[in-house]
């Protein structure tokens, strides 16, 4: 897998958990964008859908010491062993030579390894088939196909803002994209612009830089599983949490 | 084994075999016809007329498709004093055009929902020529007939996944799912 985008583009984000307020925006975009359905009870955290999960995690420490931060955790469209596309019976999901991580729908029988593989919970299975409150299929995203009964979905970058992006650069007769020609809707949305999009493979692009920094990490990168999604913050305890180590675990790792 | 035993069978196999290859496809199919017997003749040659008048890209590289009654109506306005079979096919178009209704064309080649296809893709990049998918749409006189499956809303003259893969196999284009799929 790794060879063959070496030289293409590798699609990968940041995300400055500096500059994350927790504020839920990317979440909301993400949600209307890709079709994302409802219910009434939103907070059943087993049964509900969120491509895009916000996080809340704090150091624990009494008051004054206490800290608390927001992880925004879309998919991480892992670059090696991706574990939900290794144990996958029936090759509906796979890694693209973008380094997407696709999932197509109809192939999906719902079996639901994958979201066993999957050590972020990035994927969610429908239950039901998707409804919304009447009248409001009307506003749909026609770019993104709505999951039915019984199948697996996940982020996905927000493919169809790509296919979108380079059905305008064919009309200029170009292949390539310009930086930010493709961006995911929480990317566009967040406010206080901690999130970062771009090619990890164009070393000029910002994406690369930041994934460069000291202060960059992926969550648990001891896996081994090559996310492209990066986090970036200065505070430690954030950067020792993303790896989390059982005590007896850690000596041997030390 | 018993007598007449052979012939049993062949004739138990021409009876399978006729339903199988003759009957079922016809059953299968359920045929249908267009609201109205649109010419692309007429409207080529003799309306002078070329594919990028009605069928065009927009600017953001999106493909119209089918033109909106609207684009009929630029000529089709009041009538344009045509005869016999003709004159009736244009009533049909006025009608629509009085009740402010769109025409409910058959699209052949429609593809599922969670297929995506670029017509810029391949008629701008590719340059490759409405016929070799098309078939010869362009140049027909009568629309054929639409062959709706019966298990599905889809035609029977829409492509699939194998020859969209092929012909993308044989020019060395990426066939990873989300390439086709969203
Ligand atoms: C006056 C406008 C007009 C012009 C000019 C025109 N078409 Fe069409 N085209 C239509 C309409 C209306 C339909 C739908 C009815 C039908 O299928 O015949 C259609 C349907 C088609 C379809 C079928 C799409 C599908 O899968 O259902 C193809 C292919 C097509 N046209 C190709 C062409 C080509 C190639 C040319 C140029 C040679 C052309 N058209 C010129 C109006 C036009
Ligand atoms: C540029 C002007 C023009 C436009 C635009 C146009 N037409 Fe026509 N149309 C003509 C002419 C001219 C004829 C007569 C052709 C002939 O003499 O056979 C015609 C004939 C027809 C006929 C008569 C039957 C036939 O096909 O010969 C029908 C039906 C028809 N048009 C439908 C349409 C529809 C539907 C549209 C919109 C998709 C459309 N036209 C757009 C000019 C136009
Ligand atoms: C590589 C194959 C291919 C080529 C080349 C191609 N088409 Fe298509 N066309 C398709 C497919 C597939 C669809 C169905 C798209 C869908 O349903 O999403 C389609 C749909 C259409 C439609 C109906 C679209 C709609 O949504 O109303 C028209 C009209 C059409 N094509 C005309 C043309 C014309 C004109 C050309 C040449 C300039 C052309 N096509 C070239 C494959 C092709
Ligand atoms: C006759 C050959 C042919 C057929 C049939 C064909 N394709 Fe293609 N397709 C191509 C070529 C060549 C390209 C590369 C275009 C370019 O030059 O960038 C392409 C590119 C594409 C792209 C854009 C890829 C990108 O880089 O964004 C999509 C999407 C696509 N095809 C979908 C389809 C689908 C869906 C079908 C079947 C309904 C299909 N194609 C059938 C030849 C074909
Ligand atoms: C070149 C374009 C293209 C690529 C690449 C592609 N598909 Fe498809 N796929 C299609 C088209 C077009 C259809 C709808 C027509 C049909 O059913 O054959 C389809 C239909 C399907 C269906 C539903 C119909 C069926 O046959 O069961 C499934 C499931 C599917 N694709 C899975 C995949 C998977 C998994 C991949 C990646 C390994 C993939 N496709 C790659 C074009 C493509």
């Amino acid at each position: 897998m790794k060879e063959v985008h070496k030289n293409g583009v590798k699609w990968g984000m940041v995300i400055d958990l500096d500059k994350c307020t927790g504020c839920g925006a990317c979440s909301v975009a993400c949600q209307a964008e890709n079709n994302i359905s409802f219910r009434k009870d939103e907070t059943d955290r087993l049964r509900r859908i969120s491509w895009l999960e916000i996080y809340q995690i704090s150091n624990h420490l009494p008051y004054p010491h206490t800290r608390v931060i927001h992880m925004p955790r879309p998919c991480m469209h892992c670059d090696h062993h991706t574990p939900c596309v290794s144990v996958c019976p029936a090759s509906a999901t796979k890694t693209g030579a973008d380094g997407v991580v696709s999932q197509v729908y109809p192939r999906c029988f719902g079996c639901r390894y994958c979201m066993a593989a999957c050590p972020y919970h990035a994927r969610y299975f429908n239950w039901w088939d998707p409804t919304w409150p009447k009248g409001m299929e009307k506003y749909l995203n026609p770019d993104v196909s709505p999951r039915m009964r019984g199948v697996v979905e996940k982020c996905s970058f927000c493919y169809h803002r790509y296919h979108r992006a380079k059905n305008k650069a064919f009309m200029e007769g170009r292949r390539e994209l310009r930086e930010g020609e493709y961006i995911p809707a929480c990317v566009e949305a967040c406010p206080s612009k901690a999130m970062t999009f771009g090619n990890l493979n164009d070393p000029h692009s910002e994406v690369a830089r930041l994934a460069k920094s000291p202060f960059a990490f992926r969550l648990l990168e001891k896996l081994g599983s090559e996310p492209k999604v990066y986090y970036i913050c200065t505070q430690d305890w954030v950067r020792k949490q993303a790896d989390n180590y059982l005590e007896e675990e850690r000596l041997r790792h030390e | 084994m018993r007598k007449g035993g052979p012939l049993f069978f062949i004739v138990g196999f021409f009876i399978f075999s006729l339903f199988g290859w003759v009957m079922f496809p016809k059953i299968l199919f359920l045929e249908k016809t267009q609201p109205i017997d649109f010419s692309h003749v007429a409207h080529g040659e003799e309306a002078g007329l070329s594919c990028e008048d009605c069928h065009y890209f927009r600017a953001d590289g999106s493909y119209a498709g089918i033109p909106s009654i609207d684009k009929c109506m630029e000529c089709h306005e009041g009538g344009t004093g045509l005869e016999g079979k003709a004159a009736q096919e244009e009533e049909k178009l006025l009608e629509f055009a009085e009740e402010g209704k769109e025409i409910p064309w058959l699209i052949y080649s429609r593809q599922p929902d969670n297929v995506y296809f670029s017509h810029a893709a391949h008629v701008k990049m590719a340059e490759i020529e409405c016929n070799t998918c098309h078939g010869d749409m362009g140049e027909r006189e009568h629309p054929p007939i639409y062959k709706k499956n019966r298990l599905h809303p889809y035609s029977k003259q829409t492509m699939a996944m194998e020859t969209c893969e092929a012909c993308h196999q044989e020019r060395g284009v990426l066939n990873d799912c989300f390439v086709c799929h969203k």
